[in-house]
């Protein structure tokens, strides 16, 4: 019992780093640029299908995943550079409407390339086994990998954002030209950078996914909404919030999924609980956010906004 | 839309018109097709015309709005399911039900403006999503097939083509009608008001929450009778219905028709959709070329073809 | 004598650790022109919203026409006659002027749940807009969109707002800002004729205006009232004279 419990507890936190390395990408270029981007789901699928078409290309799972963050990396300053960059300073509706255009385009753009069907990603030998953590206790030596890359990347984030120029800027929620154009930075290059890098986070975490869940189309879309609860509960613009909240939402949904008709079941019918408890899973990190909106509209950890 | 006669007025009549007499249209050419994706259409119209009364003249920037279209048409389906067939206990349930659902999302994301409002009322039409298609009774993700249309009184039959077109027709002009008196009344200026400055309107004296809440209700029950509509139309309805991506097809269908207007909504669902069958025929990635169309509306014509088409009259009047 | 009709007690407010708002106590008797005038920082937007209901006071009091309004919000203030203009415009740009003074006077014509009738056309609401258009003298724009108009008109659109609502009392705040020579002295005829109707409380930093026009003048400092007095008195009080007369004598207004 207990150890199942700690494999869902480690799948809670595997799962719930890499939406934080999701909702991260999201947030920083919300946070610098003022700029919301629905097309934050697609990069991530990006990033899945380069990593699955490299991987299989080199013959090597980490060079291709290399491979794969880098060219994530080059389409997310390219998008920036085309059509980002038209929007900045508009109404956040401009935002979401053009970058929902976008969404349509990549979705085809990846049917055009790789066909309608999907691919998989899958693990190399040395990866696709069990790694003991503790005394009678195994766990996927994959899904570990994720937590210990994903902390790493959080990391760093945190250096960037405590120790850096940049960071200052990403702290005092800055998404004004002047002062940033005031600290010597040159303005036009930082915004690529930034969404260079959300992009190369969504990415990292497309292609984290990839050999345990899936590489197919709309999948940025599906994941796209849990950043988004993720960055409301979190408090927009502020990396912190994102972690906590991430760790939240990732814990809810996979101890909710795994023990919830077990908790039904103990107050309805067998029935009833089968019936129930799928859709009352699905509703739980809804609840939580409805919940956090009612007590904190601002989110738990609101960075300063102008 | 004043009386006056700009090309744009004389486009918006003759497409009514046009819309009414499609039948006629249909029978004596026998192109069946033509009356089954203008039926489609209307009933998207419908939906578009009611998001825009929130969207277009609340500047409340809802990414759920297909929520409804899912769950007025479940209602219809669920009801069947269960035996009920009887439009008269489904519709007014679909309307009930998507009215309630936008009460309560009203309620919770009215709080929030912006950006949270956009992610929030998303959140939450999504988790409708996954609490449908986590009904496993009524085919889950499968979905689930309607095998007996709306029952109303005889001769009113919703399996006849032409009928049912001209039910869909009739609601159709019949809520354009009412949205028309509602924007223009003291509700519609407290709502056009508080898009424009609302903060402005709360100094003046209006607890503008209500009156919001109150348009949110409304726009969300019109949508969950286009869902009743989309039931009958497809004998089916799926979860898939009311997936985050189709409020945002609505949403375009909104801001390349008009935000501006009544019936701007309706220009769009009619250009979306003919255009999707026309591009489609090309090529079937024909939505690599919507979505950078769509960018480019945003940017260069944000008040949609009805936009485009009242330029018309300016420029020509001087 | 009659009870004062805005009456403010021990007010305060601070933004963490500074204090906008120190102790502040301020009397307006009906009828009058009260100034309030002060350097830039004195606090003089944040009592103004404090008035109006748009910012809450950590404590104090304010009574209006009889009525505790310290946690009225906005909306209750404006019913009871409290009316506010804003010192940075605030209009509905993308409606017609007359929508934007119709919305305020319908504020105040019964609830707003009306979905049918068309309220363009309820005499109830235009009338009173279009007269209080004309006070300002702006009947003949009325149906322009408003942000076709200048930044002066935009100012007495303000005003008509405010008038709108025939309240007992305004609230003004620096009606005159970024006006020129010309439309700063049609404002201040305009205020003066206003004076004889309704009560006013008015913020600004143009001098001339100023003591044209006021019954009485406070004067605020760092959050704090220095001095209330009439006019000449306020001129010649030297404490307000170090404080801030001295350096405004000779500047322009803002």
């Amino acid at each position: 019992m207990t150890t199942l419990f700690i494999e869902q507890c480690l799948n809670g936190v595997q799962f719930g780093l890499l939406l934080f390395l999701l909702a991260a990408g999201l947030t920083l270029v919300f946070g610098i640029m003022d700029l919301v981007n629905l097309a934050h789901g697609s990069l991530y699928m990006v990033g899945a299908y380069f990593a699955a078409t490299l991987t299989a290309w080199t013959g090597s799972f980490v060079l291709g995943a290399v491979l794969a963050l880098g060219a994530t990396l080059l389409v997310g300053m390219a998008v920036e550079v085309i059509a980002m960059r038209r929007l900045y300073g508009r109404d956040h509706l401009d935002h979401v409407l053009g970058t929902f255009g976008l969404i349509l385009f990549f979705d085809e753009a990846v049917r055009l390339i790789w066909g309608p069907e999907g691919l998989s990603l899958p693990l190399p030998s040395w990866l696709n086994t069990s790694v003991t953590i503790l005394p009678g206790i195994q766990y996927s030596a994959y899904r570990l990998s994720i937590i210990v890359v994903a902390l790493a990347v959080a990391a760093v984030l945190y250096l960037l954002v405590m120790r850096t120029r940049v960071g200052m800027l990403i702290r005092a929620g800055a998404s004004s030209r002047e002062m940033v154009g005031a600290l010597g930075v040159n303005i036009k290059l930082l915004y690529t950078l930034v969404f260079g890098l959300g992009a190369a986070l969504a990415g990292l975490a497309g292609l984290m996914q990839a050999p345990i869940l899936t590489v197919q189309i709309g999948m940025g879309e599906n994941i796209l909404i849990l950043a988004f609860v993720i960055t409301v509960i979190g408090g927009i613009g502020s990396i912190r919030g994102a972690f906590i909240a991430a760790l939240l939402v990732g814990f809810v949904d996979t101890l909710g999924r795994s023990y919830l008709p077990d908790i039904l079941r103990l107050v309805l019918s067998p029935n009833a609980a089968a019936t129930a408890a799928p859709a009352l899973s699905s509703m739980l990190i809804y609840l939580v956010m409805a919940v956090v909106l009612v007590v904190r509209p601002e989110g738990l950890f609101p960075a300063v906004r102008k | 839309m004043n009386g006056a006669l700009t090309v744009r007025n004389i486009v918006v009549c003759a497409l009514l018109v046009a819309l009414v007499l499609l039948p006629a249209y249909v029978k004596l050419t026998g192109n069946i097709f033509v009356l089954t994706l203008f039926t489609r259409i209307v009933i998207l119209g419908l939906a578009a015309v009611s998001l825009n009364l929130i969207l277009g003249f609340g500047g409340m920037m809802s990414f759920g709005h297909a929520a409804y279209l899912g769950i007025g048409g479940y209602a219809v389906g669920i009801l069947a399911h269960e035996g009920v067939y009887s439009g008269f206990v489904q519709w007014p349930v679909a309307l009930f039900a998507s009215a309630v659902f936008a009460l309560v999302i009203g309620a919770l994301s009215l709080r929030t403006r912006g950006v949270y409002f956009i992610m929030i009322t998303l959140a939450f039409a999504q988790m409708a999503y996954y609490v449908i298609a986590g009904l496993a009774r009524y085919g889950g993700d499968d979905g689930l097939t309607i095998y007996k249309r709306s029952q109303f009184f005889a001769p009113l039959d919703l399996t006849n083509k032409v009928q049912f077109y001209y039910v869909c027709v009739a609601l159709l002009l019949g809520a354009i009608y009412l949205v028309h008196r509602l924007v223009n009344s003291r509700f519609g200026l407290v709502i056009q008001g508080s898009r424009s400055n609302d903060l402005r309107m709360r100094a003046i004296g209006f607890p503008t929450y209500r009156y919001r809440l109150t348009c949110f209700v409304i726009a969300g029950t019109l949508c969950g009778l286009a869902g009743a509509l989309i039931a009958n139309n497809t004998d089916f309805v799926s979860p898939s219905m009311m997936y985050w991506t189709r409020s945002g097809d609505l949403i375009i269908m909104v801001v390349l028709g008009g935000m501006g207007s009544v019936v701007g909504p309706l220009i769009g669902a009619v250009a979306l959709l003919v255009l999707e069958e026309l591009l489609s025929g090309i090529t079937e990635y024909w939505q690599i070329i919507l979505g950078p169309l769509l960018l480019l509306v945003v940017l260069f014509a944000r008040g949609g073809i009805d936009g485009l088409l009242s330029q018309i009259r300016a420029r020509a009047g001087a | 004598m009659s009870e004062p009709l805005l009456q403010v007690e021990h007010l305060a407010k601070r933004f963490d650790g500074i204090v906008a708002t120190d102790d502040l106590a301020l009397t307006v008797e009906a009828g009058e022109l009260h100034a309030i005038i002060g350097p830039n920082g004195a606090g003089k937007t944040t009592l103004i919203a404090q008035l109006g209901g748009q910012l809450a006071p950590d404590s104090g009091r304010i009574r209006f026409a009889g009525n505790d309004i310290t946690a009225l919000p906005m909306y209750r203030r404006g019913r009871l006659g409290l009316a506010r203009s804003f010192q940075i415009t605030s209009l509905f740009l993308d409606l017609s002027v007359l929508d934007n003074v119709m919305l305020a006077v319908q504020a105040h014509a019964g609830h707003s749940f009306r979905f049918w009738r068309n309220a363009r056309s309820e005499q109830q609401l235009h009338e009173p807009a279009l007269a209080a258009l004309a006070r300002v003298g702006l009947a003949d724009r009325a149906h322009r969109l408003t942000s076709a108009l200048s930044h002066g008109e935009h100012r007495l659109i303000e005003l008509a707002m405010a008038l709108a609502g025939r309240p007992r009392m305004l609230l003004l705040d620096e009606p005159m800002a970024g006006l020129g020579p010309e439309e700063s002295a049609r404002m201040v005829e305009m205020l003066r004729a206003l004076k004889q109707e309704l009560t006013i409380l008015l913020v600004e930093h143009d001098m001339e205006a100023v003591f044209a026009l006021a019954d009485r003048i406070t004067v605020l400092v760092y959050g704090r009232v220095i001095a209330t007095d009439a006019p000449a008195e306020i001129r010649a009080n030297a404490a307000v004279r170090d404080a801030y007369l001295g350096e405004a004598e000779g500047a322009d207004h803002v």
